[in-house]
């Protein structure tokens, strides 16, 4: 039986849903529940306008085939589950691939400037993965556009006032109520196991406070700090999803890590060059001979190997992520082959990307974002030398296990309280921080469609699981939250006593920096089981040494030692989740290769990574998981469901070969670029 | 991957970063107010914000005394999110995107401050919430029925969206606050960035239909006519925005909309 109101509780209080993070995918959700009238309170470790999304350079798939080349959602769907060597649910792609032309457009209707055609249309690029111009974008800042959309939508629902069931509005009570500089804690759980709440501190007076509410959204991104420097930003530690797993949320497929090809080297972050650099016409190269030493702009087209479309020919640059960086890997390392550095006489793991070809006043009205951070950190002019480039930490494919509900078409019900929720009742996850939509390889310029779809389902399946609650999280004894509250202070009292008279301790930062280069080097693009056997020690000898660390910070405000600390331990716990899951899968399947283990293995592998907390440096992967959600029990195995796209054999030398229904025609880039100069 | 710990070990040891940083412990502890320098070692390509992360790592003085690492805020590190900016070398910019070959060819000490136009949280950490607010009182957003399907947006030319998108950009970082002779201790001025939103929506078609709600909130005080025309702004925008041409167009609305409003009476 559902509760009285869905707008107060018993007690009078207004009924809160809270969803953690505002990127694309928490502020998406936020809008979806607003304008189904749910109040929420939005927790963010930053301005959700400083979010990660802001990073985002390339753009957004949706096909709207404007450009006459036969594209469509079915296509779309068979290409991502394809690039996603068949490990992502079919369901939810097609879900996404078909909502994505809506979803540009509601963009577009918010006031996204996306870039344009003569005649005024939304313009689209191509991205890996496909032969289609699919992308719209904004210059190179795609995602800081659509995030600033989204957070603009969500600032006019925060001067709005929350209704009650006739439509009058309730005095003070704010449609959102924002809770920036907060970090999430954990989840608060009932005596069921059903989340009711959660617990996060104030990150300027340190001030630990519980949020009960009716559901919990996690849409706190991607968690590639863990490998030291990413071409993520510095919070995405992964830390809120690490903590609910430890509190029994399951944590699917963490073994797949996307290496983009494409990043500038540096001390603090490796920046990414979008691959939109590839789709607009870059070339990736290195000199045929591997001596020589001439500057790169004279070193004529006949001495230049560019081996992409060499061993690639039906895509070329645009081959998906794994393939480019794998390709990149083995010419710079094994054939040290990469570019020479004429003072120290060695060969760098660097390889051309080269768009001088190009002209200038073109690449400015499409690239200029991404070209000046690359002019910016590295210092030379990309449009007239060829850009130095990496592979760098990209992406989580894994993240949080998440249900969704099949309606009769195989597509997802929209409304099922399953969409999206995790294993745990009440809590729901979205966004990078989930596991669904791209498999073992993540497409380009699908993870923001991704967010904002998985928003768009989001929101209606928390929307109709408040609304059968039988109680309000508010009408529930007020002790729960207590002892949520007391059990994280002594925590956090915990971190800042730690070791604080002893000497020979261990400093946060330091050891992070060891953890993150052992999972750089050891755990990315190619992987032994040997060798990650050695990462999993090395990570249990950290858990050990984590003990002695020492929080170089006792200040009562804004302590980000004791911050970071946390985080660190949090890191450690998804390090392992992410090396065991790599040492487990004895195949090769997109981002995930072994080369002891080079095929895909179907019979044994297609099936998704389910990782239960076990305790301290223990994980259990199961094979089946159950829940029960709005009094029903639902069962669920790790079986993927490949209904509308027949597994098959990744094979990009030849064009065509990612969806049945492609063309098989390369568009002619001259030409295209001609019309529109 | 390990490419760049290589080139870190190559480089020469000796070389160190000299940084000057002021430090305060909370708002309300004004008398913690100090400058603590630090020597950090060099790295290739280095920026401001690495040379902070390795004072997170070895947080100690150059009198040798262990202290607290610096608290600062970043996010991007790619000048796109805004959070890093600070004073350096007297200039107000991003430190994400400050570059320490050209800060201090030769070793010169960088000097670090916490911007002044918004008050301390502690160390390099501000409180800029007065912005997010200010995009509330001049509703920078478009009005829109709803997320459900309802086609395409308006047509734009390419002209108007190479217009509007670099207006777009704005990162609601602060620089051109802080570099405001008229945003001040006795002013309640909403600045440069807040206008330039303004002018932003309004171009719109649909943001256009609320055009004048917009320009009445610069109408009142505070608004659009406090603005003295010093360019500083403009300067200091680390997105290059031409905030000078936003608060022009926007301050001839208001006068527009100022005489048409005397008209109708
Ligand atoms: C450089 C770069 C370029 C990219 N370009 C593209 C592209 O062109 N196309 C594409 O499709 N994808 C791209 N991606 C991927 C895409 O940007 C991300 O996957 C996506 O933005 C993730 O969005 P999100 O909403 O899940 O999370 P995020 O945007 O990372 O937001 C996470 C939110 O959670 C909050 N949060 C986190 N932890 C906590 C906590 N403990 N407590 C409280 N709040 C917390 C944060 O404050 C933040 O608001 C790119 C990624 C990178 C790194
Ligand atoms: S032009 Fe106006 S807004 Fe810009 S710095 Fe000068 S007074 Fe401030
Ligand atoms: S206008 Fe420029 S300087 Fe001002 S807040 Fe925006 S990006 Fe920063
Ligand atoms: S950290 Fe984002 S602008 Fe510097």
């Amino acid at each position: 039986m559902a509760a009285k109101s869905t707008i107060y509780s018993e007690g009078g209080k207004v009924r809160r849903v809270v969803v953690v993070g505002g990127g694309l995918a928490g502020l998406m959700t936020v809008i979806k529940l607003c304008e189904a009238k749910v109040p929420v309170d939005l927790l963010s470790l930053v301005p959700v306008k400083r979010s990660h999304s802001v990073c985002a350079q390339g753009g957004i798939n949706a096909s709207v085939n404007t450009k006459g080349e036969g594209d469509s959602p079915q296509v779309h769907l068979e290409e991502t589950a394809y690039g996603g060597d068949f490990l992502a649910d079919q369901p939810p792609i097609k879900g996404m691939a078909e909502a994505a032309p809506g979803i540009v457009f509601m963009l577009d209707r918010m006031g996204v400037p996306f870039n344009r055609t003569p005649e005024g249309l939304l313009d689209f690029r191509r991205f890996g993965g496909t032969l289609f111009h699919r992308t719209a974008f904004a210059g190179a800042t795609t995602g800081q556009q659509l995030l600033y959309a989204l957070d603009e939508q969500v600032r006019r629902f925060e001067t709005m006032d929350v209704t009650d069931e006739h439509g009058v509005a309730i005095p003070g009570e704010k449609l959102v109520r924002k809770f920036e500089f907060w970090d999430f804690l954990s989840a608060v759980l009932d005596d069921s196991g059903t989340c009711v709440g959660c617990v996060a501190q104030d990150m300027k007076t340190m001030q630990i406070k519980s949020f009960p509410a009716d559901a919990v959204v996690l849409a706190t991104g991607g968690n590639g700090i863990i490998f030291g420097r990413a071409t993520l930003s510095v919070i995405c530690t992964g830390t809120a999803a690490a903590s609910v797993y430890q509190q029994g949320a399951c944590y699917a497929n963490g073994e797949f890590i996307q290496v983009h090809p494409t990043a500038i080297p540096g001390a603090d972050k490796l920046r990414l060059i979008s691959e939109s650099a590839r789709g607009e016409g870059g070339r990736v190269w290195v000199p045929k001979d591997k001596k020589d030493a001439r500057h790169p702009r004279e070193i004529p087209e006949k001495d230049r190997d560019y081996f992409l479309e060499r061993m690639y020919p039906g895509y070329g640059n645009l081959v998906p992520r794994d393939i480019a960086s794998r390709a990149i890997f083995k010419t710079c390392f094994h054939e040290g082959r990469g570019i020479l550095n004429s003072k120290t006489g060695k060969n760098e793991n660097e390889v051309y990307l080269d768009l001088t070809h190009k002209d200038e006043s073109f690449l400015r009205s499409k690239l200029a974002g991404i070209l000046e951070i690359y002019e910016k950190f590295a210092g030379t002019d990309p449009y007239k030398n060829p850009m130095k480039v990496f592979p760098a930490v990209h992406y989580s494919m894994g993240g949080l296990w998440v249900d969704y509900e099949k309606d009769a078409r195989g597509s997802l019900k929209t409304g099922s309280p399953r969409n999206h929720s995790t294993n745990i009742a009440g809590l729901y996850a979205v966004g990078e921080s989930d596991f669904a939509y791209h498999g073992a390889n993540r497409l380009g310029a699908n993870s923001l469609l991704s967010c904002i779809y998985g928003g768009m389902a989001t929101g209606p399946s928390v929307a109709t699981y408040r609304k059968n609650l039988e109680k309000s999280a508010l009408d529930l004894p007020r002790s729960i939250f207590e002892k949520a509250e007391k059990r994280e202070q002594e925590k956090y009292e915990g971190i800042l006593k730690m070791n604080q008279d002893k000497s020979n301790t261990e400093n946060p930062y330091r050891l992070h920096q060891e953890l993150g280069d052992t999972m750089l080097r050891d755990c990315t693009i190619e992987r032994d089981n040997k060798t990650l056997d050695k990462v999993l020690e090395k990570i249990t000898e950290l858990d050990e040494r984590a003990k002695n660390i020492k929080c170089p910070d006792d200040s009562p405000r804004t302590n980000q030692g004791a911050q970071f600390t946390r985080h660190f331990q949090n890191m450690l716990v998804l390090a392992r989740v992410v090396a065991q899951g790599a040492r487990n899968r004895d195949e090769s399947r997109g981002a995930h290769y072994k080369p002891a283990f080079e095929k895909r293995n179907d019979a044994d592998w297609m099936r998704t990574t389910l990782a239960m907390h076990k305790g301290v440096g223990k994980v259990e992967y199961v094979r089946q998981l159950s829940y029960t959600i709005g009094g029903k029990s639902i069962e669920r195995t790790d079986a993927v469901d490949v209904s509308l796209v027949a597994p098959r054999e990744r094979k990009y030398e030849q064009a065509g070969a990612a969806s049945a229904a492609a063309t098989g025609k390369l568009p002619d880039n001259k030409t295209q670029d001609a019309q529109k100069a | 991957m390990a490419d760049t710990e290589k080139s870190a070990k190559e480089a020469t040891p000796s070389r160190l970063v000299h940084l000057k940083i002021r430090r305060q412990d909370a708002a309300d502890k004004p008398d913690s107010k100090r400058w603590e320098e630090f020597k950090v070692p060099y790295l290739p390509n280095m920026n401001v914000i690495s040379a902070l992360q390795q004072v997170q790592k070895f947080p100690k003085t150059t009198d040798g005394k262990e202290v607290a690492p610096v608290c600062w805020e970043a996010v991007c590190l790619e000048e796109v999110c805004g959070a890093c900016s600070m004073v350096i070398n007297g200039r107000v910019r991003q430190a994400c995107s400050a570059l320490v070959d050209q800060l201090a060819p030769n070793g010169e000490p960088i000097t670090i401050e916490p911007m002044s136009k918004f008050p301390v949280v502690r160390d390099l950490v501000v409180d800029r919430a007065r912005m997010f607010n200010d995009l509330k009182r001049v509703k920078a957003w478009i009005d829109l029925d709803g997320t459900h399907e309802l086609g395409p947006g308006p047509r734009e030319s390419q002209e108007q969206q190479q217009e509007r998108y670099p207006l777009s950009r704005c990162m609601t970082c602060g620089c051109c606050l802080e570099a405001c002779p008229q945003v001040n201790d006795s002013s309640n001025f909403i600045g440069p960035a807040a206008i330039n939103q303004v002018r932003l929506f309004n171009m719109h078609p649909s943001g256009a239909m609320h055009k004048n709600q917009r320009l009445d909130a610069l109408m009142a005080e505070g608004g659009v006519a406090d603005c003295g025309k010093a360019q500083n702004c403009v300067e200091v925008c680390p997105k290059e925005i031409p905030l000078v041409d936003s608060i022009s167009v926007v301050a001839r609305d208001t006068t527009k909309r100022l005489l048409f409003g005397w008209l109708l009476k």
